[in-house]
């Protein structure tokens, strides 16, 4: 077959089929209009304003090295105006997180960003290790999924940032909508479209890759060359998500619009006010302070679960029963550090590894 | 025109594909220039001269890399005659949608590259 060129400039030869468009286009042009759609993306939500603090929550995957990178780029190119940072959840997995956390450590070289890790260990008193070891394999990713979104929250508090930037990309958000829909969960169907959540007292969180196909941050990271860890959870991973995931593959193969098509749809639902009504109210959390919508935050309810040797007691009634026929949680129970939600404190310095 | 017997070829895993190759990105191979149209990697006493054959192309070197290179769970990395779908393909650093994908002819010297897009980010 004869080499096309780009559909773009014209030019160079072509060397993506862009799975959103079906333009074929150069390694250039693609640079170009990847960062561009971003940039819209940002712009068009209105995400940042000059001065902002902003985290980026990095794994060491592809998606948050990618974010990192176009982040720093359009920062500079655009004057946005953000100071950035990189924050790292250690949920204390050997042999996984362990390693993916040395490239988040280069990349706070390469990139030139200060960077926070906090783990799991410090902030629980438990790794994802221990917890497996107690709770086995089959409900560990909720502890994992709870707690992380916490840190995450307690992380960015520590570093004084208005907005966490996370990883997720159109074909995650896609995902998360068929799941929401399998699992009839309209509350969170009408919030997993959103590129941008924040509750009253929360730290704002956005997805500027909402509309980047994974394919394109692969094949960026690829002619980038950009340094990233690939390697499945050694845990067993979210088997929900992987049927949802292995099932958008095979449409986005019949036809790659599927995943576009699929945030529309989800986007497209509107949750009536009845159904709003219905949810539960946003209060804090008793024990530790966090935005909680019971009397104790779900962190804190697993943790006490952890800590009173009956860890499925959030995951099920009948252990919850059981937890509660025990009486009242002892004094001396381990508990998660009040928190203070950033907009109420005076910024605490902390240790941070700068570069 | 040449008639070759074989064809060299640079073939890397990444994204996590490497897992199920021995954990090594890199491999250089070998395959047959003329191989059977059915794709079949075993070559035995049954085969016969009329059998029929074509150029090898990038779907024979799939189920080369199957039979002889993949260690384990040939379902992580074939489906229904190509890649199980989520795996990116580059054929000398572009796109395999751009070159014809499992058609594509392969020739002396080529590098192929398979990356995961299924894995954690």
């Amino acid at each position: 077959m004869p080499p096309r060129t780009c559909g773009l400039c014209n030019n160079a030869r072509a060397m993506l089929k862009r799975p959103k468009t079906g333009q074929q286009i150069c390694r250039d042009c693609f640079f170009y209009v990847f960062e561009t759609e971003v940039h819209n993306t940002i712009t068009e939500a209105k995400l940042f304003k000059p001065g902002d603090k902003v985290a980026i929550g990095a794994s060491g995957g592809k998606d948050s090295t990618v974010l990192a990178h176009v982040m720093k780029a359009l920062n500079e190119r655009y004057q946005y105006g953000l100071d950035l940072f990189l924050l790292s959840i250690d949920e204390g997995i050997t042999g996984y997180r362990d390693d993916s956390l040395e490239t988040v450590k280069r990349n706070q070289q390469q990139y030139d960003m200060p960077l926070k890790i906090l783990s799991y260990d410090e902030l629980y008193g438990w790794t994802m290790d221990a917890i497996v070891e107690q709770v086995g394999k089959k409900n560990n990713c909720t502890f994992c999924g709870v707690f992380r979104r916490q840190a995450l929250d307690r992380g960015a508090a520590s570093l004084g940032v208005d907005h966490i930037v996370t990883g997720h990309n159109a074909d995650d958000i896609a995902e998360t909508v068929l799941m929401n829909i399998m699992r009839g969960d309209i509350a969170r169907l009408g919030r997993c479209t959103l590129i941008c959540t924040e509750g009253e007292d929360t730290i704002k969180r956005s997805k500027p890759f909402k509309y980047a196909y994974e394919k394109e941050i692969v094949m960026y990271a690829y002619f980038k060359k950009l340094d990233y860890f690939s390697t499945e959870c050694i845990y067993s991973p979210d088997a929900y998500r992987g049927h949802a995931r292995v099932f958008l593959k095979d449409l986005e193969a019949a036809r790659p619009s599927a995943i576009i098509d699929i945030i529309h749809s989800g986007e497209a639902f509107e949750v009536s006010e009845e159904v709003k009504a219905t949810q539960k109210v946003q209060q804090t959390c008793k024990r530790c302070g966090y935005m909680s919508s019971n009397d104790l935050c779900k962190a804190c309810t697993l943790l006490e679960g952890l800590e009173r040797g009956v860890a499925n007691s959030a995951i099920t009634d009948r252990a919850r029963k059981k937890l509660d026929a025990e009486g009242p949680a002892p004094e001396n129970l381990r508990t998660i550090p009040f928190y203070h939600a950033p907009s109420a404190t005076p910024n605490i310095a902390i240790a941070i590894n700068t570069p | 025109m040449s008639t070759t017997s074989t064809i060299k070829l640079k073939v890397e895993f990444s994204g996590g594909l490497e897992l199920l190759f021995s954990n090594q990105r890199s491999h250089r191979i070998e395959i047959p220039a003329v191989v059977p149209s059915d794709n079949s990697t075993i070559i035995d006493a049954t085969s016969k001269a009329g059998d029929k054959t074509k150029s090898a192309d990038v779907t024979y070197l799939m189920y080369h890399l199957r039979d002889h290179l993949l260690k384990e769970r040939v379902e992580l990395f074939m489906e229904a005659g190509t890649v199980r779908p989520g795996i990116l393909v580059l054929i000398n650093d572009t796109d395999w949608e751009l070159e014809g994908e499992g058609e594509y002819v392969l020739k002396d010297g080529d590098e192929i590259v398979f990356i995961s897009t299924l894995h954690g980010g």
